[in-house]
């Protein structure tokens, strides 16, 4: 049975077999990395995000097939960065987090985001967020936090 | 047992295609969500599978003269930014999905998947492009509008892949895409309407309309057009009424979870005037 081969969390991996199963289960259930969440398993929610070559991307939309020579991160691999303590700042001094479903998700929308437009407007910012969605915060919390975390991360995007 | 295939080229993609009964799965966002099931199973598709997104020779977006070419593998994001893919496409993606779906979401994709509500699929007819379509046996060309016969309903065989997406380069004086629907990130269109026009002159030298999600496929019709060709705007905003009233017969909207029939043909008539209303003389003309 064919392997596919990948970086996660900048490890290189092999998983066996399985191509049509989606990155989210693979992750999940192989690697117990329960950062990636699924809330609605059809790409509308972003709960399940990931950093795939850098950019945001649904893991649970993701055939395990696809991700052969990828360069896959999660929040647990992003959480090591500098660029992860500044936006955790940011996210705790604006009142970003309630209940922190979403919040794996958002933050990642927001590395995706800064790492492709380091200096974003509002608008922007809420485009880079359009496909997470927050049941608690209303979302103005978590854009103030995206522009603060721009701002104090200088130079880091 | 279904067969599961990751092949290192575009010419072993093919000979898969020829020899068995193999489907394309390219960014996956409408295949991975019509064949979902429960948590941790994989997904059971009912044929053999080729996984093609990561096959480099699909990918990209090149400039030719008068036209532009776009592997059919080009996520939509990379179309989004790239100053060679025109505004029109780049405008009807904007409006599309999440970053996140647009990261792997493909052009060939939209187009294959042909839902009546393919938001890249209006301006594609408007703009006259074309698709490649290869197998082992060679390639032809097709205008996309001839190969989408219904809701996903195409004219390609079972061994052919579409590979290339060309795009005529035109110019307008006006031009609009506008997409009515709900949240963007997940809103399929309930109406779109792609609209162009070069006004020369005073006069109208093109006009050119497309309304998504509003029949079985995308309607265009060029007779109706042409008929405008020659006239004077100001003859053409006066007879806004009697062009709405030609578009009439053609807007066959269905009833569904989205929206009602009602509405939507309402909807598709009033962003047509909109347009046509909106249209006024080119003061300058950037790149003429
Ligand atoms: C949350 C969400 C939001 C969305 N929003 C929108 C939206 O706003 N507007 C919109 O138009 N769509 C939207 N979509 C639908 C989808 O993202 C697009 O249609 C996308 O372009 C499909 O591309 P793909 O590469 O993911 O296709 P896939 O799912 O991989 O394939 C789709 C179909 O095309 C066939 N196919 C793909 N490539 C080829 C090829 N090269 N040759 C032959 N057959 C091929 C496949 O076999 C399959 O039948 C959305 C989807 C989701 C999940
Ligand atoms: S679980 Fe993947 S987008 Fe909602
Ligand atoms: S903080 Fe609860 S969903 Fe966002």
């Amino acid at each position: 049975m064919a392997n596919v081969n990948f970086v996660l969390n900048h490890t290189p991996v092999a998983v066996e077999g399985g191509l049509n199963r989606r990155l989210l289960d693979v992750l999940r259930t192989d690697f117990g990395l329960k950062g990636p969440k699924e809330g609605c398993g059809e790409g509308e929610c972003g709960a399940c995000a990931v950093l795939i070559d850098h950019r945001i991307v649904n893991s649970c939309l993701m055939p395990l097939a696809n991700c052969e020579g990828k360069d896959i991160v999660t929040i647990e691999g992003f959480s090591e960065t500098e660029r992860f303590t500044v936006l955790q700042k940011a996210y705790s001094e604006c009142g970003a987090v309630q209940c922190g479903f979403c919040t794996p998700g958002m933050i990642l929308a927001s590395e995706s985001l800064l790492h492709a437009n380091p200096h974003p407007t509002e608008e922007e910012v809420r485009i880079g967020l359009s496909g997470n969605l927050c049941r608690c915060t209303g979302y103005n919390m978590i854009v103030k936090a995206v522009l603060l975390a721009a701002k104090e991360g200088e130079g880091l995007w | 047992m279904v067969e599961h295939r990751i092949p290192e080229n575009l010419n072993e993609a093919l000979k898969l295609l020829y020899h068995g009964d193999y489907q394309v799965m390219a960014g996956g966002t409408d295949l991975m969500v019509q064949r979902r099931s429960l948590s941790d199973t994989p997904l059971d598709f009912p044929k053999n599978m080729v996984y093609c997104a990561h096959l480099q020779e699909l990918r990209g977006i090149r400039k030719e003269a008068h036209r532009v070419e776009i592997g059919a593998m080009t996520p939509l994001e990379d179309l989004l930014c790239h100053p060679d893919v025109p505004s029109l496409v780049r405008r009807a993606i904007g409006e599309m999905a999440s970053p996140a779906i647009r990261h792997v979401a493909t052009l060939g994709g939209n187009i294959a998947n042909a839902s009546p509500a393919g938001d890249t699929l209006p301006v594609l007819y408007l703009l006259d492009a074309w698709a490649e379509l290869r197998s082992l046996a060679g390639s032809r060309m097709i205008l996309i509008r001839d190969l989408i016969t219904g809701p996903r309903a195409l004219k390609i065989h079972p061994e052919e892949m579409l590979t290339k997406i060309g795009i005529p380069e035109m110019h307008f004086s006006h031009e609009t895409f506008v997409k009515v629907g709900g949240r963007q990130a997940d809103a399929i269109s309930k109406v779109s309407l792609a609209a162009a026009a070069d006004i020369v002159e005073g006069k109208v030298s093109d006009l050119r309309i497309a309304f998504g999600a509003v029949a079985p496929t995308v309607v265009r019709d060029e007779t109706l057009e042409g008929a405008w060709e020659g006239a004077t705007l100001s003859e053409l905003k006066v007879g806004v009424w009697r062009l709405l009233d030609m578009y009439v017969p053609l807007i066959r909207p269905i009833d569904d979870q989205r929206s009602g029939k009602h509405y939507r043909h309402q909807v598709a008539l009033n962003l047509l005037r909109d347009f046509i209303e909106s249209l006024s003389e080119p003061t300058s003309e950037p790149g003429r």
